[in-house]
């Protein structure tokens, strides 16, 4: 035992420096930049500036975490279950996009959806629209970059659920008569609901910490909170704001876990 | 059996690849009948149960319900029940939604459901368990909502892929009981797949015997018991003396066989069929005792023919018996029409 806890001591060591020791600074700047006190959380929560900010990465997460795990649902659905051809083809489609970084990731859908872009372009050239669509610059590309980039995350999660569905369970569904669409909607789904919960789970906190690629697809037009706080940071500088506000986004992620984790405990019983 | 079998195959052969797992079986299946499959894994049993079942296709041959070709019918169109090894349970289900589900998939109404279902969990004596997920049952009572499951909307034919393996020993004997009573009181056809030959003989009306994808024998517990038809079916079902023959008897004793046994190569005699002798009597062979263990109402004496072929028999233990020691010189005998030339 006590062997154990000084083994572990390396890595208790490196996670206080690197995570605990940062976080404390946050805690502490938020109470006390530029005045001590809670005026920073009371003005981050009460700002209707920071609000709208905050509202709209709730809302822009909740559509891409739904996006992107009904999408990973179809796909992995022809990963797992597909032929050896599709099974193939559809894990090149995942693997592939999963390798590039976000970065270049952003870049290529913005040459895809931009103003004089793939898509425009060949839209005019098939006589569909006359003027250019406005689709990038705004949510729309925001939800389309995120949830592409999040959809592998979701993969995973779901294909193991889906591997742990027994097969004999779908023939006797099938034996009794079970129409396909009954066997999907009440037996195969259901099973594969804890893959469900936990690829919502995975891609709804990774998307409320999102950067790169809203800043880059929203063009400042559609600001979430990691881009807010890197404003308050490197921009206009009020650190103290930044600060409350990353406690905040860290105890609302915090909160969601708890609450997923207890649902999902209840579902396993 | 009937003269019109309810399931009749015909020449029915499966192939996965280049490996024959059923050839050319042919076999009727009478109306109420509880058939046992019976013979060691990959015997053929369960493959042939998946194709009366129609969860997947013969390669070769033709298979009958009621003289009507089914051979091509998907399972649902056949409407048999089924039991599948490890039970293929909903696992997000109750109890009662389980059991309601092939209920549900026929549209039956409500009402019909609800009295259906507490009617079945009270067959198999789940009540006060409807409510529970499989995962919250034992391995007996998740058996049973298999059952209540497969027998909920009245089947014709209740197909049963090894529902005991995963039992403990007194569970199953339990569950065989209730299989029993389950037969007799819903006149079901029963065709049940095992690979232990003692609950075969307990539970059929009948048993069909494979071996290497072919059947070997088919018939009531006492007859392919008494009168094997082989071999195989002699040493699979419960304990034979085999000894080899040669012209007209064993180690240069001559022997009495029943019916013509001209250029065959074995004798085979039930330890149950044998008893001590003395010099003398009809058909007694001298044997040597090797080894006698005593298993408390009776031994098992463990013996040696003059050519150095093991046989076995049990003796009673009791007051004014014999109570031979090793190395003793013994004969043992039988009646003629117990030995079978195999």
């Amino acid at each position: 035992m006590r062997a154990h806890l000084f083994l572990t001591c390396p890595v208790l060591l490196f996670l206080g420096c690197s995570y605990l020791l940062p976080f404390l600074g946050i805690m502490q700047l938020s109470f006390t930049d530029p005045d001590p006190g809670l005026a920073q959380y009371s003005h981050v929560l009460s700002d209707p500036l920071t609000q709208g900010v905050i509202w709209r990465t709730l809302r822009i997460c909740t559509i891409v975490t739904v996006v992107s795990v009904a999408a990973a649902y179809v796909i992995t659905l022809l990963w797992v279950r597909g032929r050896p051809m599709v099974r193939s083809i559809t894990e090149l489609c995942i693997m592939i996009p999963f390798w590039i970084s976000v970065l270049s990731r952003a870049f290529g859908w913005l040459s895809m959806l931009s103003n004089r872009g793939l898509l425009n372009t060949w839209l005019k050239d098939m006589g569909l629209i006359e003027t250019s669509l406005q689709m990038t610059r705004n949510e729309f590309a925001v939800i389309v970059g995120m949830s592409h980039y999040l959809i592998p995350f979701a993969v995973f999660p779901l294909a193991t659920a889906m591997r742990n569905v027994d097969e004999r369970v779908l023939i006797a569904a099938d034996g009794m008569g079970a129409s396909r669409l009954r066997i999907f909607w009440q037996a195969f789904l259901p099973m594969t609901a804890s893959g469900i919960i936990g690829a919502t789970l995975l891609v709804f906190v990774f998307s409320i910490g999102f950067f790169v690629t809203p800043a880059l697809l929203g063009g400042g037009q559609s600001v979430l909170i990691a881009e807010l706080i890197y404003l308050w940071i490197f921009q206009i500088p009020q650190w103290g704001m930044a600060a409350a506000m990353s406690v905040i986004l860290m105890i609302a992620v915090g909160g969601i876990l708890v609450l997923l984790m207890r649902r999902y405990g209840e579902m396993a019983k | 059996m009937s003269s019109n079998p309810q399931i009749e195959a015909r020449k029915v052969g499966k192939k996965y690849g280049k490996f024959n797992a059923l050839r050319d079986v042919s076999l009727g299946i009478g109306e109420g009948e509880f058939l046992s499959l019976l013979g060691p894994s990959g015997s053929g049993k369960t493959t042939f149960l998946t194709l009366i079942g129609g969860y997947d296709a013969p390669s070769a041959g033709q298979l009958l319900l009621d003289g009507q070709d089914m051979t091509n019918w998907p399972a649902k169109q056949r409407g048999f029940g089924m039991v599948f090894q490890g039970y293929a349970l909903f696992p997000h289900l109750t109890v009662a939604e389980n059991i309601a589900f092939p209920l549900k998939v026929q549209k039956r109404s409500e009402a019909q459901i609800a009295d259906r279902v507490a009617q079945m969990v009270e067959m198999v004596g789940l009540s006060g368990h409807e409510a529970k997920k499989p995962v919250a049952l034992s391995g007996g009572q998740q058996q049973r909502v298999a059952l209540a499951r497969a027998l909920a909307y009245e089947p014709k034919v209740l197909l049963l892929d090894e529902p005991f393996s995963a039992l403990d020993k007194n569970l199953r004997g339990q569950m065989q009981e209730e299989l029993r009573r389950l037969h007799r009181e819903l006149g079901t056809t029963f065709v049940f797949v095992t690979h232990d030959q003692e609950e075969a003989l307990a539970l059929s009306s009948r048993i069909a015997i494979f071996n290497h994808g072919e059947l070997q024998q088919l018939g009531t517990p006492e007859e392919v018991y008494e009168r094997p038809a082989n071999r195989f079916t002699a040493e699979f079902l419960g304990d034979i003396n085999i000894l080899t023959l040669e012209s007209g008897g064993i180690a240069g004793t001559p022997i009495q066989l029943s019916g013509n046994a001209a250029g065959l190569g074995h004798l085979a005699v039930r330890p149950e069929h044998m008893r001590l002798a003395v010099a003398g009597d009809a058909n007694a062979l001298p044997v040597r005792l090797r080894d006698r263990v005593y298993l408390g109402a009776k031994s098992r004496l463990l013996l040696e023919t003059q050519a150095g072929e093991e046989l076995m028999l049990y003796l009673d233990n009791g007051p004014g018996i014999a109570d031979p020691h090793p190395g003793a010189e013994l004969c043992v005998a039988w009646d003629a029409r117990h030995g079978f030339v195999v």
